[in-house]
């Protein structure tokens, strides 16, 4: 590790890495919460959706378009997004989760809100520059986010007897999936020592912290951490991400280099 | 361009105050607070522009718009430059465009109405009321509450005043 540390292709692979981590995770979510657009249960809802699809897109935008410059092999954000494949993807399995219904929805951006917005705070104090101005930008955006999730995923819970129940199975469901989030391997290590990232399972308390008090406040149990999925990080996903690209990809993949 | 006939830099400011803001006409760029800096690099002028929301569909138009204000001025090399930090942050909207925009049915932001993530109170989340502050632009009235965190814009909120019953957008602090 201390050798690795010292080489600048290794740091400049791990940080490739991180980014495009951190930028699939917005890209997967944001594609899969767009799907939302015209089939939200109200106006509002799909307003709401859809901007907070729009926020994380824009984050996508920043986080590879920097992974781009930093690889410097003169990949572009969109050439990141639609031309890599399944297995070049590094965002955690959660936000490749099929949206379900409404409640479903909001308990896996509940669950990846209270995540990202530690993440991001703690990457405004990153010592590469670039990432803490992007953080910074993220932050105050995700703040919303979390605030909105939060808010729903306690009236639905503590709401009627029907919403309870499909909040509490959103939540069995997805709870799996969340201890990815906390996982680190050699690559995480690297950055952390140079105080570019925080170390992933550091973040574990302050989001027990925000999950438990919501789900206390909602009427929800917290279901026992039992066997976690893990592999996205490193490329290993579940068989929803290749329908995702299938859709996303399309257009560039069926006319290559297509612009409007 | 020669340098003698060149344009200060407060009249570019002045031009760029002329500049509409592409999803909210009556306020410009310069009272959005977004351009950050004009500065002459050689024969180049350099506007630099920060994005409101990291994702706003606006910022190409923005930038398009720029470059044509200032085209139709007769500068040709100009060059956009994005700076992310700071990031927007409402308060740079200026005194002169918050008025603008209550005019236009828009409530302008309030000074610690953003979401902190953590901390929002229980009984504001229950109510659904994120400020009781929140005056209603056509009447007045600050019986308001919040319909949705979003509205037609991501810089927006929906709200509906409690008193006129008239629904209104919020320009939600960050």
């Amino acid at each position: 590790m201390a050798t690795a540390a010292r080489d600048p292709a290794a740091r400049q692979a791990a940080l490739f890495e991180f980014l495009v981590r951190v930028g699939d995770n917005a890209l997967i979510l944001g594609h899969r919460v767009s799907e939302w657009c015209g089939h939200s249960p109200a106006l509002e809802e799909d307003i709401a959706l859809s901007n907070t699809a729009l926020d994380l897109i824009g984050q996508t935008q920043l986080w590879l378009g920097l992974a781009g410059e930093v690889e410097g092999k003169g990949r572009s954000a969109d050439d990141l997004a639609y031309l890599r494949d399944g297995y070049d993807f590094r965002n955690i399995l959660l936000v490749e989760r099929p949206n379900g219904d409404f409640g479903r929805t909001l308990m896996r951006q509940f669950l990846f809100d209270a995540w990202h917005y530690l993440l991001l705070k703690a990457l405004k104090g990153s010592s590469d520059q670039r990432i803490a101005e992007i953080a910074e930008k993220a932050f105050k955006e995700v703040s919303y986010h979390l605030d909105r999730s939060r808010d729903l995923i306690i009236r639905l819970g503590d709401g009627t007897a029907e919403s309870h129940r499909r909040m509490q199975e959103a939540l069995d469901e997805h709870w799996p999936f969340t201890g990815e989030m906390f996982t680190s391997d050699a690559l995480d290590a690297e950055l952390v020592e140079a105080g570019i990232i925080p170390a992933p399972q550091g973040l574990k308390t302050g989001w027990d912290e925000i999950v438990a008090e919501a789900l206390t406040e909602g009427t929800l149990k917290k279901p026992a951490d039992g066997y976690m999925h893990k592999g996205g990080r490193r490329g290993v996903h579940t068989e929803h991400l290749g329908f995702i690209l299938t859709e996303m990809q399309f257009l560039q993949r069926a006319y290559p280099g297509a612009t409007w | 361009m020669d340098p003698a006939l060149r344009p200060s830099i407060d009249e570019v400011w002045h031009w760029l105050a002329e500049v509409p803001d592409p999803e909210i006409p009556v306020i410009s760029l310069t009272d959005l607070g977004i351009i950050r800096d004009v500065e002459w690099r050689d024969d180049t002028l350099v506007v630099t522009v920060t994005p409101t929301y990291s994702g706003c569909p606006a910022t190409t138009i923005i930038n398009l718009d720029i470059e044509t204000a200032l085209a139709e001025k007769g500068l040709s090399k100009v060059k956009l430059e994005r700076q992310l930090s700071p990031a927007w942050t409402t308060d740079w909207i200026s005194a002169e465009g918050r008025e603008k925009l209550r005019d236009y049915g828009i409530a302008p932001p309030i000074d610690g109405t953003a979401a902190d993530g953590v901390l929002m109170k229980r009984i504001d989340r229950l109510s659904g009321r994120s400020n009781l502050t929140i005056a209603c632009p056509r009447c007045g009235s600050v019986n308001t509450e919040k319909i949705s965190q979003f509205g037609s814009t991501p810089c927006k909120a929906s709200y509906r005043c409690t008193d006129c019953l008239e629904p209104f957008d919020y320009f939600k602090c960050i």
